[in-house]
């Protein structure tokens, strides 16, 4: 136990300090969620007045949040993968370590830099006078919230870590899986304004639950059976997506 | 303790259509150094592999310091220490991360940790470097870290796979003398290498491997003799086309004597083929000074790890290295 405290310690600090070291890549995955809140927040402010009861900013901030906690997490396997191609990886599992400390290294420092990303982007929301009606810990829960989506999320970028032959698949991916999944929720706009299709789909995307729940704490304050259903789903995501992950990664990793 | 720190015993391994090692076994002693030797795809990598517990064999037995790889593949892993043919530092970290990285991957406690980062410092020649970021070092630097992170633990087995491909000369003669020195300490060095000059310098044994299969294996020097081919080079002095009877005499002497295989006459040289030149030089001199022929210079060379490649696979190396590239 002390053994792979030891070594997942010394991972974690390898993924810290390329974080401390290569903010752009930060500021990478930011960009979109930046442009969305700044530019959109303020194209559609006079448009949106009557459909969403009040500031657009306001009440574009959860789907913001949402998309930064995906984005970040669907891209954390990525430097595994790059371990795989120029292989560190393989150097890596001829040392005397439990293959599982790969995988937690690598997820504690992919949330934590989720949570340091959602608190920009709050801060960000706080300049642009987005305030949050539950308060002070209505914050700590939307970060909390971000990281229920960004776990799971997280599983999935690490089983493509190992599945993929290269990088530029996994680009792909994430290019073309983080927009429609923001947009196929209440991330946007109010659920019922979408096309039924959209709707359907919507209503499936656990994204559409995490925003509602978080779009409460910002807009009224707690509303707990919102939460309740928001944690139900979210956990349900959680724990299906580390069941895929334990059976698929256990096969890539042996 | 083991004499033998490493056994393998009819190993094989596919891949799909192809056989990367074909029943292969062989043995290294303690304190040595062994160097698997041939062209790319030989199977050298396939087998450092397996030993560094990174591959499954398909049949046969593998064990380091006597724990079998399969049994107990995890404490394989704290035995040995294994450097990659790819260089594997991270740009991000300083030279001492790296080191700090190693030693608790290898479950080092802090109290040891700080001398074995200095010790291995000092062993690759990176002392006063440490705070320097991987990502502005030099390739030939990147090597000696990369070579340093492997013995974090003392390992007894160290495995480098081509652990000069690519350096500059004086960095490949660091490596070289940093591989020496694991063999003072008593570490055991398993090198894989297509340099036939690197294994004669380093090695202690020597297995020739070619299309997954051990062609031939043994200390350098011993693999030579097998060949039985010195060649002896004798100039004449004063040379002119009228003495060519001269050389003529000589050949037609040296001819007769039992330990000559074949003599070829190239301008004013004889060059003689022998068995060894131990015995033929001696006899060669006497036959000279007995026709008085004077002798400007003569040389005599023995057949290098090239021309025992050549011997036993039946081909030369170095075309193979081209026809890969």
């Amino acid at each position: 136990m002390l053994e792979f405290a030891q070594e997942t310690k010394a991972q974690l600090v390898r993924w810290m300090i390329h974080l401390r070291r290569e903010p752009f890549n930060i500021a990478f995955n930011l960009l979109n969620p930046v442009i969305l809140l700044i530019f959109m927040g303020g194209a559609f402010q006079g448009l949106t007045q009557g459909s969403v009861g009040g500031d657009y900013r306001t009440y574009l901030l959860p789907g913001i949040l949402a998309l930064t906690a995906f984005g970040n997490s669907m891209a954390g396997g990525i430097p595994l993968l790059f371990d795989k191609e120029n292989g560190s990886l393989l150097r890596l599992m001829s040392t005397p370590i439990s293959r599982a400390s790969i995988l937690v290294g690598r997820f504690l420092a992919v949330n934590i830099n989720t949570t340091l990303q959602c608190v920009i982007i709050l801060g960000l929301g706080f300049i642009f006078g987005v305030r949050i009606a539950a308060g002070l810990g209505g914050v700590l829960a939307l970060l909390v919230i971000g990281l229920l989506l960004g776990f799971g999320v997280t599983v999935i970028s690490l089983i493509l870590a190992f599945v993929l032959k290269s990088h530029g698949d996994f680009f792909a991916i994430i290019g073309i899986s983080a927009l429609p999944a923001t947009f196929l929720s209440s991330a946007f706009v109010p659920l019922d304004s979408l096309p039924l299709w959209m709707r359907l789909i919507a209503w499936v995307n656990p994204m559409t639950y995490m925003i509602d729940a978080m779009r409460s704490l910002i807009l009224s304050g707690w509303d707990l059976p919102l939460l309740v259903r928001m944690a139900i789903v979210l956990l349900v995501f959680d724990g299906a997506m580390f069941w895929l992950g334990g059976r698929v990664l256990r096969r890539h990793l042996a | 303790m083991f004499d033998t720190v490493v056994r393998i015993e009819n190993l094989r391994k596919q891949y799909g259509p192809i056989t990367a090692l074909d029943d292969i076994s062989l043995e290294v002693e303690r304190g040595t150094i062994f160097g698997l030797l041939g062209p790319n795809g030989a199977g050298k990598t396939t087998a450092v592999k397996i030993l560094t517990t990174l591959v499954r064999p398909d049949a046969g037995k593998v064990e380091v310091a006597g724990t079998d790889i399969l049994k107990d593949p995890d404490r394989v892993r704290s035995l040995i220490g294994y450097v990659p043919q790819e260089l594997t530092v991270d740009p991000y970290l300083t030279v001492k991360e790296h080191l700090r990285y190693y030693a608790d991957l290898y479950h080092l406690s802090a109290a040891v940790r700080e001398p074995r980062i200095r010790e291995a410092l000092g062993l690759v020649g990176l002392a006063g470097q440490e705070d320097r970021r991987a990502r502005y070092l030099s390739g030939g630097t990147k090597k000696k870290l990369d070579l340093a992170c492997g013995l974090m633990h003392r390992p007894p087995l160290i495995l480098l796979d081509e652990p000069s491909l690519g350096l500059d000369v004086h960095v490949r003669r660091d490596v070289w003398n940093y591989v020496l020195r694991l063999k003072e300490q008593g570490t055991t060095v398993f090198l894989c290498t297509n340099y036939m000059d690197e294994a004669e310098r380093l090695c202690d044994e020597v297995a020739i491997i070619d299309h997954g299969k051990i062609a031939v294996a043994g200390a350098p020097a011993a693999l030579r003799s097998q060949l039985k081919k010195d060649v002896i080079s004798v100039e004449i002095a004063g040379f002119n086309e009228h003495e060519r009877e001269k050389l003529a005499t000589l050949e037609k002497a040296v001819s007769q004597l039992a330990i000559v295989q074949a003599t070829t006459k190239d301008g004013a040289r004889l060059k003689i083929d022998v068995e060894s030149n131990e015995i033929a030089l001696p006899q060669i001199l006497e036959r000279t000074a007995s026709l008085s022929i004077p002798i400007r210079t003569i040389t005599y060379s023995r057949p290098g790890l090239d021309e025992v490649f050549l011997h036993f696979t039946g081909r030369p190396l170095a075309e193979e290295k081209e026809k890969d590239a």
